[in-house]
């Protein structure tokens, strides 16, 4: 392990030590979000190309031949190669978006500002975290360039599809192999990752950094890093297992006698349902590493942009501790379908709801937090507003699916893509986006344009609810998921308007991004300048100057007095303190 | 400005004493060594995680089917669980040569823990290779490819253990041990211990039901 003295290391002066091996927090948050860009980039592009497959299954695309020339012959994708796709969508996504930006993205970035430190507590250690992701990715996307092309297992990588080789379908030799070394690869940078975040936040706060008066991303932040080291390793257990059962001959989960494309397996008496067990419990904290650092987003800006403190700090820490804690309790709720004993499907049902607790807890809060409040509407604000509507329409889906009755119905349906994308994948982006908006005047120095914002959060929030709300009413009709075409059915007929709808709204979605795109890196080289607390909000982080010097805070020891959500506090002389403010009114 | 306590080119007064209201005491003196001794119990609990997995995996494996067949263990192994555990009092007593000051002790024992921890490892070889002369393999059965899983997974933890006191070995050897790396003679011990606890659990763990 890396000494943590090493953020006695001095400003380093070539391009190389500055920018590519930096050993600073905040250019390494930055490395983390451009990768995850890129990645969402490459995600996006196969989720159009998927749903163009869905509704035009039968038109021929030459540029889909020059790419694929075996899965797509004659300009037409065939299902593997369309499963491929989804498989490396969903993986990109989850990992290399959901769970490297808001994380370690911006977590790293601000962490150790907002509670007072001077870098994370090992440097080396923190480098080595992203450049070992970094590799994962690259061996990820490798997977669509070797023989056979990219893996069909989805990103839960289910076996016995994942386990068998070559035998169970294109993509299934070395593309599904390297999908599982690039996971066991991130595992360790998550881990890393981990190490990081949970020491600097137990042990470099500044003086009067209490626990209690941390800010709530600082809170999501330390719970998401206490989830993946929990889970990470899981993980990382099972894909060892599982490169074991392809590679070495073993057999622990795939069953004996096992007849696939005609030829009887030479395995026997392993389960994949093992997998299943293990990859849950680590799959479901995923889901929440995925959208806890939103939440801690949502929070910060709803309290600063409403003008008031945020309603029942308390609460909502507790019910931070609460969802990660019931997080580890409720993997069996996404193997229903398995054939369990009714008996552990009522426990893991009842636990589930149990979610649903802390969840509105959070809900009721920052709805109080914007009742009466001098609302101000920045584009930040907007998509923080849009995370809660997302939260709320993709959690309460949820509800219908934790009941074991309704989910053997609906487990192999829409309904679940709709749910999982409304709270997991959207809901977590418009978390980016808003922690893009307000965030980018300290990362840049800049401000980023209004306008262009503005446009872009009304054109993605209508354009994500016309993809995902239909998909729920598919489910209920009985739409199947993971199927490359629909049109062979004839009780899929009256559906393929709305597919046809969804595609389009994914196309204009995917379109309105550009928007983003260039506000971002325009408004790094022309944005208007940034002072040093635009949004006249209260944590460390505004404090200093946009963007930050070297070591944060100019080699002072910033002193806390207060509570990170002082708004509007009777008495004072202007609407809001400073956390390191010692003057005015007493403490909170 | 305050004096920056690790950054030497930041000078100044001392920044504020340490914190009364239950802060993390970051800026303050030992902030870096708390810091790394919860590095290390963030480690220990990923490696934890990692066992408790395979470990899972093992009982419900070992219940599924008919088809384990317990693993004989090579003997050396009892042998090898000895030399570990030498090892481990080896390195304690060197540690706590150094608290007290005695450095040419601690080198003495530090040197002879990681060497047992060498001689470990080429023990755990040599019971894969009689393992291997018997024609127990990893896909031979469940049971054998748990053994080979479980005593590769501690043997690679075992190999950054030793790469860590082999570092804090050739830097008190080199008389370049002050008193800034006294943390990492702790951090190594307190890992080295974990592996030892760890093994023995392997040992009841594969002898009793393996």
């Amino acid at each position: 392990m890396s000494s943590p003295t090493a953020h006695a290391h001095h400003a380093p002066q070539g391009f190389i030590r500055k920018y590519v091996f930096s050993l600073d927090h905040k250019v390494i948050g930055i490395q983390y979000y451009f990768l995850g860009l890129f990645s969402v980039l490459i995600g996006l592009t196969l989720s159009v190309l998927m749903r163009f497959h869905m509704v035009y299954p039968d038109v021929k695309v030459s540029l889909f031949e020059k790419l694929w020339p075996v899965g797509a012959q004659g300009g037409i994708m065939t299902p593997e190669l369309y499963l491929s796709l989804m498989t490396m969508h969903g993986t990109i996504m989850v990992f290399f978006v959901l769970t490297t930006v808001p994380q370690s993205g911006f977590g790293n970035y601000f962490l150790p500002i907002q509670i007072g430190a001077e870098d994370m507590a090992f440097p080396v250690l923190n480098m080595m975290s992203f450049w070992t992701t970094f590799v994962a990715l690259v061996v990820m996307v490798a997977a669509f360039f070797v023989k056979g092309g990219a893996p069909l297992a989805g990103w839960t990588g289910y076996p016995p599809l994942s386990a068998l080789g070559p035998v169970s379908g294109p993509g299934e030799g070395t593309g599904q192999t390297l999908w599982i070394v690039s996971i066991a690869i991130f595992c360790f940078a998550s881990l890393m990752g981990a190490i990081n975040f949970i020491a600097t936040t137990i042990d470099l706060r500044a003086k009067g950094m209490t626990l209690m008066r941390m800010p709530l991303t600082c809170w999501t932040w330390l719970v998401t890093a206490i989830l993946g080291l929990l889970g990470f390793a899981v993980l990382l257990s099972a894909g060892v297992l599982l490169v074991l059962d392809r590679e070495a001959g073993t057999s622990f989960f795939i069953p004996a006698g096992l007849l696939v494309s005609d030829q009887i397996q030479n395995h026997k008496g392993g389960s994949p349902l093992l997998w299943q067990h293990l990859f849950w419990f680590f799959g479901h904290p995923e889901v929440y590493i995925a959208i806890l650092p939103g939440m801690g987003v949502a929070s910060q800006l709803l309290s600063t942009f409403s003008r008031k403190p945020i309603f029942g700090y308390r609460a909502m820490v507790f019910a931070i501790l609460a969802i990660g804690f019931l997080g580890f309790l409720v993997w069996g709720h996404h193997m229903f379908m398995s054939g369990m004993s009714p008996y552990s499907a009522l426990a893991f049902s009842v636990l589930t709801m149990c979610i649903g607790v802390p969840s509105a807890i959070k809900t009721f809060n920052w709805i109080g937090t914007l009742w009466g409040g001098k609302i101000r509407f920045t584009t930040a604000m907007m998509f923080a507003l849009g995370f809660v509507s997302l939260f709320v329409s993709g959690g309460i889906s949820g509800i219908f699916l934790g009941q074991p009755a309704l989910d053997l119905y609906f487990h192999d349906t829409y309904f679940v893509v709709g749910h999982f994308h409304m709270i997991m994948g959207v809901a977590a982006i418009f978390g980016m986006f808003a922690g893009t908006f307000y965030w980018f005047p300290k990362m840049f120095g800049r401000m980023m344009n209004e306008t262009l914002g503005k446009l872009h959060f009304y054109l993605s929030f209508i354009g994500v609810y016309a993809i995902f709300t239909p998909m729920h009413f598919l489910g209920v009709a009985g739409n199947p998921r993971r199927y490359a075409d629909f049109t062979n059915y004839d009780f899929m007929n009256p559906l393929m308007p709305i597919h046809k709808f969804m595609t389009h709204a994914a196309y204009f979605t995917a379109a309105v991004q550009i928007i983003f795109l260039i506000n971002l890196f325009w408004s790094i080289k022309k944005g208007a300048r940034a002072t040093e607390n635009p949004w006249e909000a209260t944590t460390l982080e505004w404090t200093i100057p946009s963007p930050p010097p070297f070591d944060n805070f100019g080699g002072k020891h910033p002193v806390v007095y207060r509570g990170a959500y002082e708004y509007g506090v009777p008495g004072a002389d202007k609407d809001y303190i400073m956390q390191n403010d010692p003057a005015q009114t007493p403490a909170h | 400005m305050a004096r920056s306590i690790t950054n030497p080119d930041i000078k100044g007064p001392a920044g504020p004493t340490s914190g009364e209201w239950g802060d993390g005491g970051g800026g303050q003196p030992g902030a870096s060594r708390r810091a790394s001794l919860t590095g290390l119990l963030v480690l220990l609990t990923a490696t934890t995680m990692v066992f408790a997995a395979f470990t899972s995996a093992f009982w419900v494996r070992r219940g599924l089917s008919n088809d384990w067949q317990p693993t004989t263990l090579p003997p050396v192994l009892w042998v090898n669980t000895g030399v570990l555990l030498v090892s481990s009092v080896m390195l304690e007593i060197a540690r706590r040569s150094l608290k007290s000051g005695k450095r040419s002790e601690f080198n003495r024992y530090w040197t002879i823990g990681t060497g047992l921890g060498i001689l470990f490892l080429l023990g755990q070889a040599l019971a894969w290779r009689q393992l291997n002369d018997a024609g127990v393999f990893i896909a031979t059965n469940p049971s054998s490819s748990f053994f080979y899983v479980l005593t590769a997974a501690h043997a690679l933890h075992v190999i950054g253990g030793i790469s860590a006191l082999t570092y804090v070995d050739v830097m008190a050897l080199l008389l370049q041990l002050g008193p800034g790396k006294r943390t990492a003679v702790d951090v190594c011990a307190v890992f080295w211990h974990f592996l030892d606890g760890l093994w023995v659990y392997l040992m009841i763990l594969l002898t009793v039901w393996g």
